[in-house]
């Protein structure tokens, strides 16, 4: 603890050094979305515009034998219709994958597929159009399985696999992991799976598009991949990416349900293009859960062998993943279902064999945690069962499989900052876990759990040598500056990141700042929110643009007033002599001096990735980042025996983001991350009914259940901050590593509440009740003694 | 399409007229017709309260309130709770970042404002959860909402104290 209080004090003293780094701000965005000012995609409004909506497949798994548009073309107010073959370019967000048409062309492979769309002078006119499409389907069998999909005998899914249903194979091994496991003194066997679930932002997608006069295409969405969505509408429709422009307005939510492109986005630039007027297409929220792109269920088998100890020797993993009827980002997905798994904790020998298969659901993508938030539940849910065999404090296990520091991964990924022991002492003292957890009667328990996770990928999805973030900077005598980037605010508060840096350098309030953002006409090209990239990577390209712009108003001043120029400051408006503070004077007078000498006064950054800090084999560079976050929960639930209610009445959560530059933005990330796993833990599943066509069990909010104001339990945020030389200010990721450790947190303080363990999520009634059934037969037989001296009592039978 | 029909209510303080399809909802009507863009259309059904307006000071879900429904009587949206300076809810969501996406925002300032309004003191953590329980979040985990909501209340039973008879800029029962 006295090194933990040591930082903690320093991080304060460098507040106060600070202008604007790690203060209490406000964003700068936030005022117009709550006036209701702001123009969110679906309140744009265009002259002439008309309404979109795409008919979409009933079956799982057929073949178009024929569609007949005639009758919708017919109809008084419908203006175009198109089809697949409209769309013959496949398209995917990951290159080597390209597995789906923006309408399918010869057959549909989910119940949601889109078959057609049309545009139409109002909604109503366009869902009568949609129902005078006439499909003729022949029905191929359907699998709702993974594995009954990789059945040899199996009907190929995907129109474009390569494989069967077999979307993509990782095997990689690490060291001797089959000697290792043999060698230890104990080896913990399970298996694990991980439900589906699916985001549901409140935004449901949302694209318009426009044909300008000299013929550029405009296309508006509810996207977190501006830049991704601008290369694969050039592809499909064969037009140069010159001749488009994106444009991402205010965005209502994401957490990777945006970061591809959708059938959407196609449809009504295609539509546009046919009809020379304004398409708009709102997905429906029934639409938002079939389109889907949300997490993959996972099956996991684990193998952990640790020494007395509790430290680790080696860890065995198979899963199959669940992948839906397209590729999505699965490629990368069935590597980061292994690859991020190997911090933070040291793991002498490892292997994983992952395989996702095509499946006749809607397809699975990246979810705020992509790929990594289900082998973390397997993981941590093993050294907990390692713990307790061992007869160990399940934190100090941890602690002895620490990597810490600088350390370098079993897989290769070189690790720079590691705050995760100052993270689990964190949540060790506030959860009073020393004190509380041997106190609390039998029913309530205490449960930890650690993680790490990228702060943004080495490689970008496409090969290419350009840089990977670039921001562009501009100042005049009017005392604002203004800064471009082409980066998707998504609500995490990236415009507002980029104007505390900017601040920070030039000395400007936040409110004299405009950040212009996602329009790829007046920004430079970003890649996008996703892979927790944005305030690592194009916070670093800010830094780099603003600093340039700071030495050339700090020589300006300097030279008129005679002195070297490193001893003027940019600082609460004003520029001053670092040694004669009393000689300043107003930014806006600094910055006629620097106009006066240099004319514009322009600047731009770029950071490019580190490209020596991942593995030298293939494959090794998916999951490799510049700096990785390390997080620690520690979860308290309430369980009820007779019902088989779990309550989480507290989660503390400490986050390592290496340097918080907005704290309350901070907190606000580590805050809905355990809000979104926790809903995974307890009640979420996105499934559809095997029974029933592979229709979706509930596509509606009030069906899917999220969680309420009520349902969520109080969550206590703890920031730790151990810089990275990699990040600006030293900051990593807080977006999606503060979600992956509270699934088994959960897990496991419901072992230590009632002595049983959830294996698969969600944790709900039914199995929570027959988990406690097992465990009453053993304590009958005599195989196991009562957990915390209650013994399971015996049901009476009549 | 159905004939429209003349729709006459006052809206944020104001008297309006707006012809609309009678199967419009209150939604359809405020967005379409009248472009007040404030209220969201987050599941058009009733389940997550992203279109919370007032009618005659109560919250309702204008996705599932036909527009018909409102006439004669008053209805306010989140555009009439702006006013010169900010709202203390306005203030509050910004000091505690509360709104990060934004969408839920003016559906939550909505029933946030009509239940501090009724109640007319500082309310507790678990009071707001329970008043408010019918909106959903998908980014915050509500904490900061909470927070803000809390510190809100205050600033707004500490500003009623302070005049008995002038109300808030946008309320409608006192524009009359």
């Amino acid at each position: 603890m006295g090194d933990f209080k040591k930082k903690s004090d320093g991080r304060d003293e460098a507040a106060e050094s600070h202008w604007q780094l790690g203060k209490a701000h406000r964003k700068v965005d936030a005022v117009d979305r709550m006036r209701g000012i702001a123009r969110y995609t679906d309140d744009i409004k265009l002259p002439g515009l008309l309404h979109g909506k795409i008919k979409r497949s009933p079956h799982p798994h057929a073949r178009i034998v024929a569609i007949d548009v005639g009758k919708a073309e017919a109809m008084e107010g419908v203006h175009a219709v198109v089809t697949g073959r409209d769309f013959p370019v496949p398209y995917g967000v990951i290159p080597w994958t390209p597995d789906e048409n923006a309408l399918c062309v010869d057959k549909v492979c989910f119940v949601g597929d889109g078959v057609a769309a049309v545009a139409a002078i109002d909604e109503d006119t366009a869902i009568a159009a949609c129902d005078a499409i006439e499909v003729e389907y022949e029905l191929l069998p359907a699998y709702f399985d993974p594995e009954a999909a990789l059945a040899p005998d199996a009907v190929q899914i995907n129109p474009y696999a390569k494989k069967g249903n077999l979307s993509k194979h990782v095997k990689l091994e690490f060291g001797p992991v089959d000697q290792a496991l043999e060698e230890a003194d104990i080896v913990i066997k399970d298996d694990y799976f991980f439900e589906g679930t699916t985001h549901t932002a409140i935004e449901p997608h949302c694209a318009v598009a426009n044909v300008e006069t000299s013929g550029v295409l405009t296309v508006w969405s509810a996207t977190q991949v501006s830049h991704y969505l601008h290369r694969e509408l050039a592809k499909v429709l064969g037009m140069p990416a010159h001749r488009i422009r994106v444009i991402q307005p205010p965005l209502g939510g994401a957490f990777g349900g945006k970061s591809e492109p959708f059938d959407l986005e196609f449809c009504v630039a295609k539509l546009a293009l046919m009809t020379g007027r304004p398409v708009k297409i709102l997905y429906t929220r029934e639409e938002v859960f079939y389109s889907h792109r949300g997490r993959h269920p996972m099956k996991m088998h684990y193998k952990t062998g640790f020494r007395r100890d509790g430290t680790i020797t080696g860890v065995a993993a198979e899963t199959i993943i669940d992948g839906g009827a397209y590729s999505s980002f699965g490629l990368v997905t069935t590597y980061y279902s292994g690859q991020l798994l190997t911090a933070p904790y040291v793991f002498p020998t490892y292997r994983f064999d992952s395989r996702r298969a095509y499946t006749n659901k809607p397809a699975c993508g990246p979810k705020r945690g992509h790929g990594s938030v289900q082998p973390r539940f397997a993981i941590e849910c093993q050294l907990d069962k390692a713990a307790v065999q061992l007869g160990m404090d399940p934190i100090e296990l941890r602690r002895r499989n620490n990597l810490g520091a600088d350390g370098v991964t079993v897989n290769e990924m070189k690790v720079g900052s590691n705050g995760f022991l100052e993270c689990l002492e964190r949540v060790e003292a506030a959860s009073g876990w020393q004190d509380r957890r041997a106190e609390l009667p039998y029913g309530r328990g205490l449960g930890i759990a650690g993680s790490t996770y990228i702060s943004g990928t080495n490689y970008c999805v496409y090969p290419n040598e350009m840089p990977q973030a670039a921001v562009q900077i501009t100042l005049d005598r009017s005392g604002r500056a203004r800064v471009f980037s082409g980066a998707n605010d998504i609500g995490q508060g990236s415009n507002t990141m980029l104007a505390v840096i900017a601040s920070e350098e030039l000395g400007l309030d936040l409110s004299d700042i405009r950040v212009l953002s996602a329009d790829s006409d007046l920004c430079p090209i970003d890649l996008g929110a996703y892979s927790s990239r944005i305030t690592l990577m194009v916070g670093n390209a800010c830094l780099e643009a603003a600093r340039g712009l700071r030495d050339k108003i700090c020589a300006s001043v300097a030279r008129r007033w005679s002195i070297p120029a490193k001893r003027v400051t940019l600082t609460g408006r004003k520029a001053l002599d670092m040694e004669d503070p009393e000689r300043q004077i107003s930014l806006t007078e600094a910055f006629v001096m620097a106009e006066s000498d240099h004319g514009l006064l322009t600047a731009v950054g770029n950071y490019d990735t580190p490209k020596d800090r991942h593995g030298s084999y293939r494959g090794g560079t998916i999951g490799a980042s510049p700096a990785y976050s390390f997080t620690a929960h520690v979860a308290e639930v309430e369980v009820d025996a007779e019902t088989g209610i779990v309550t989480v009445t507290n989660v503390w959560v400490a986050h390592d983001c290496g340097k918080a530059l907005s704290p309350r933005i901070v907190e606000g990330q580590m805050e809905g991350s355990v809000y979104m796993g926790f809903a995974e833990a307890i009640m979420e599943q996105h499934i559809v009914d095997a029974e029933h066509n592979g229709v979706h069990t509930g596509p509606s909010l009030l069906d899917y259940r999220i969680p309420t104001f009520q349902d969520t339990p109080d969550i206590h945020s703890l920031i730790v901050e151990h810089p990275d030389a990699q990040g600006p200010y030293g900051a990593k990721e807080a977006g999606e590593g503060p979600l992956h450790p509270i699934i088994p947190a959960i897990s496991n303080a419901i072992y230590d509440a009632v002595g049983v363990r959830m294996n698969a999520t969600p944790f709900s009634p039914p199995r929570v009740l027959d988990a406690l059934e097992s465990r009453r037969t053993l304590e009958a037989d005599g195989a196991i003694a009562p957990h915390k001296d209650h013994p399971l009592a015996v049901p009476e039978v009549a | 399409m159905a004939e429209s029909f003349l729709l006459s209510f006052q809206l944020n303080g104001e008297p309006v007229e707006v012809a609309a399809p009678p199967h419009y909802t209150l939604l359809e009507v405020l967005r379409y017709k009248l472009d007040l863009i404030g209220s969201k259309q987050g599941c058009d059904k009733g389940d997550c309260g992203a279109c919370t307006v007032q009618i005659d000071r109560r919250p309702v879900l204008s996705c599932i309130t036909l527009g018909v429904h409102v006439q004669g009587r008053e209805v306010v949206t989140v555009e009439g709770l702006t006013r010169p300076g900010m709202h203390p809810l306005h203030d509050c969501f910004d000091k505690w970042v509360a709104a990060q996406c934004g969408f839920c925002t003016p559906g939550i300032l909505m029933a946030a404002e009509a239940y501090l309004s009724a109640v007319g003191r500082k309310v507790t953590r678990g009071e707001v959860a329970e008043a408010l329980a019918s909106n959903l979040c998908r980014c915050t985990g509500y904490t900061k909402i909470v927070d803000a909501i809390v510190e809100a209340s205050e600033l707004m039973a500490a500003e009623d104290e302070g005049k008995d008879d002038h109300r808030r800029a946008g309320n409608p029962s006192k524009t009359s």
